[in-house]
C-alpha cells in the first residue's frame, strides 16, 4: 500500500462529511440523460397489476418451499427446499424493501407500506431508518463521508466482506441497533439523517420487532428445536448471499465523489429469475437517474437512454470480472476504480469539477 | 406587501395531469394541471432537498419529488409522509385568455 495514502473516514461524522461540504459534492445537480417530458412521464405511470402479481408468486413461493421444507424436517430433502425458502425471504426482501420503499413498485400506497414492512422485516433492517438512509444514499450516491449505503471502503475490507456473505456483520449490527432503538435512542450517526418528527416511529417498531423475535426464541425453546427460527429470523442470515452477490455489482470497484450515477453504477444484463428475485434492480444506473420510475418499467428506460450511457455488463460473471480484480488492487492500491467510458457523444455532468473522479 | 398577478406561459404548455415549471425573480415554482383542466401553483422546490418538482410525477392531487419520492398534495401544499414532511408553499394561480397567471407575493 502507498506510504503517502490516508486511510480515509467513511463513517457520516468524520472529517469527510466537511471536505464533501467544501468539495460542493453535498446535495449537488447531478448529471441527468435527455429524455422528452412526455416519454419520462409514460415511464413514471404507477401500476398496481405487476405488483401484485410479483407478490403472490412470491408469497406462494414463500408457502410452498417453507410447507416442502417442514415437511421433509429431520432429512436431508428438507435443504433445497430451505435453501429456496432462504433466498426468497433473507435475498428477496432486499429489492421488495427497495421498491416498496421508493413507493414506486405499486400505485395504491398501503400496497407499498404494507409490503414495505414485512420486506424490512425479513431483510432485518429496521423501515425508517433505513427510509432516510436510503434518501442520503440517493442524494449524495457513493459520496464519501456522506453515503451510509458505501458497501465497502478502499481499501475493501475483506473479513467483513466474508461475513456479510450470510448477512453475519449487517445482522450484528442489526440487532445492537435494535436494541439501542428499542430503548428510545438513536446512533450518532442516525441523528444526521433521521429528522426529530419520525424518531418516535423508529422506537415503536424496534419494540414490535424486539418482541417478535422474542416470541421466535420462545418457541424454538418450547419446542426444543430450531424449526421456529427457521421460519422467522435465521432465512435472513441463510438465504441473505443472493442479495449480497446482487449488491456488490451496483457501485463496488466504482468512483467514489462523482455528480454522474454512469460512472458509479452498474448496468447488468440478468436473467428471468434474478431479475424477479432482484426487481429489476440489476438496470441500476437507470434507477439512480430516475428514481420514481417503477421497476418494471426500469428496461425501457433502458432503451430509452442508452446512447448516453456506457454499455451495461452481459452478465453478473461479466461484473465479477471487473470487480474482484479492482478488490484485490485496492487492497494494495486504495486509490484505485475502474473508470467507465462513456459514449463518445454523450452529454457530461452539469458541474465538471464535482464529476471527474478522485483519484 | 404588494401582490402582482404574473404571466406564467399559455395554459395548453402543460398537458392535463402534469406539472412545468416556472421562474420568476430567481425563483422556482411548479405549475399544475390536474386532469380535469384545474390549475395549482407551489413552491418549485421540494421542502425535504434540493430538487425540481416540475420533474416529478403527478397523480390525481399530488406531486411526487423526483429525487427521493416525497409526496405533497399540490392543491394544499400539505407534505403526504416522509420523506416530505414540511408543506410547501402554494400560490393562486387562474387561466385568462388562454394565459396562467400567477399570483406572487
Amino acid at each position: 500500500m502507498s506510504a503517502a495514502f490516508v486511510r480515509r473516514d467513511y463513517s457520516l461524522v468524520g472529517p469527510e462529511a466537511e471536505k464533501a461540504a467544501e468539495a460542493g459534492l453535498v446535495s449537488a445537480k447531478w448529471y441527468s440523460p435527455p429524455i422528452s417530458r412526455a416519454e419520462l412521464k409514460a415511464l413514471m405511470r404507477r401500476d398496481d397489476q405487476p405488483a401484485i402479481r410479483d407478490t403472490l408468486i412470491w408469497f406462494a413461493a414463500l408457502i410452498a418451499s417453507g410447507g416442502l421444507g417442514y415437511v421433509f424436517w429431520g432429512s436431508w430433502a428438507a435443504v433445497p427446499f430451505f435453501l429456496i425458502y432462504g433466498v426468497l425471504y433473507g435475498s428477496a426482501s432486499d429489492s421488495r424493501w427497495h421498491e416498496c420503499g421508493h413507493r414506486t413498485a405499486f400505485k395504491t400506497k398501503w400496497m407499498n407500506d404494507a409490503v414495505y414492512q414485512i420486506a424490512c422485516f425479513m431483510i432485518l433492517r429496521e423501515p425508517e431508518i433505513w427510509r432516510w438512509s436510503h434518501t442520503r444514499h440517493h442524494t449524495d450516491t457513493i459520496i464519501v463521508g456522506r453515503d451510509p449505503e458505501i458497501i465497502q471502503p478502499r481499501p475493501p475490507d475483506l473479513m467483513a466482506m466474508a461475513l456479510s456473505v450470510f448477512a453475519l456483520k449487517q445482522g450484528a449490527a442489526a440487532f445492537r441497533k435494535l436494541v439501542i432503538h428499542a430503548g428510545g435512542r438513536l446512533t450518532d450517526e442516525e441523528m444526521t439523517f433521521v429528522p426529530e418528527s419520525e424518531r418516535g416511529k423508529v422506537y415503536r417498531v424496534a419494540r414490535i420487532w424486539v418482541a417478535v423475535f422474542a416470541v421466535v426464541i420462545a418457541a424454538c425453546v418450547a419446542t426444543r428445536s430450531i424449526l421456529p427460527a427457521m421460519f422467522v429470523g435465521l432465512p435472513t442470515f441463510y438465504g441473505g448471499w443472493l442479495t449480497y452477490y446482487f449488491g456488490i455489482t451496483q457501485h463496488l470497484g466504482l468512483a467514489e465523489d462523482v455528480t454522474d450515477h454512469r460512472l458509479n453504477s452498474r448496468t447488468i444484463y440478468m436473467n428471468p429469475i434474478f431479475r424477479f428475485i432482484y426487481w429489476n434492480m440489476n438496470y441500476h444506473v437507470e434507477h439512480h437517474l430516475f428514481p420514481l420510475i417503477p421497476y418494471h418499467a426500469l428496461p425501457k428506460l433502458h432503451q430509452a437512454i442508452r446512447a448516453d450511457c456506457p454499455p451495461p455488463y452481459p452478465s453478473t460473471i461479466a461484473a465479477y470480472r471487473e470487480i474482484i480484480p479492482a478488490i484485490a488492487r485496492q487492497l494494495s492500491d486504495p486509490t484505485y476504480f475502474v473508470r467507465r467510458e462513456l459514449p463518445q457523444n454523450a452529454r457530461l455532468a452539469p458541474s465538471g469539477a464535482a464529476a471527474v473522479a478522485r483519484a | 406587501m404588494s401582490e402582482t398577478w404574473i404571466d406564467a406561459g399559455g395554459a395548453d404548455r402543460i398537458s392535463p395531469d402534469d406539472v412545468a415549471p416556472f421562474e420568476h425573480d430567481g425563483r422556482q415554482y411548479a405549475i399544475y394541471r390536474t386532469a380535469d383542466g384545474r390549475y395549482f401553483a407551489t413552491d418549485g422546490v421540494c421542502t425535504h432537498e434540493y430538487a425540481e418538482l416540475a420533474d416529478g410525477y403527478v397523480e390525481g392531487t399530488i406531486i411526487e419529488c423526483p429525487m427521493h419520492n416525497g409526496r405533497f398534495d399540490f392543491t394544499t401544499g400539505e407534505a403526504k409522509g416522509a420523506p416530505a414532511c414540511v408543506n410547501l408553499e402554494t400560490f393562486p394561480v387562474k387561466v385568462e385568455g388562454g394565459r396562467i397567471l400567477l399570483k406572487v407575493a
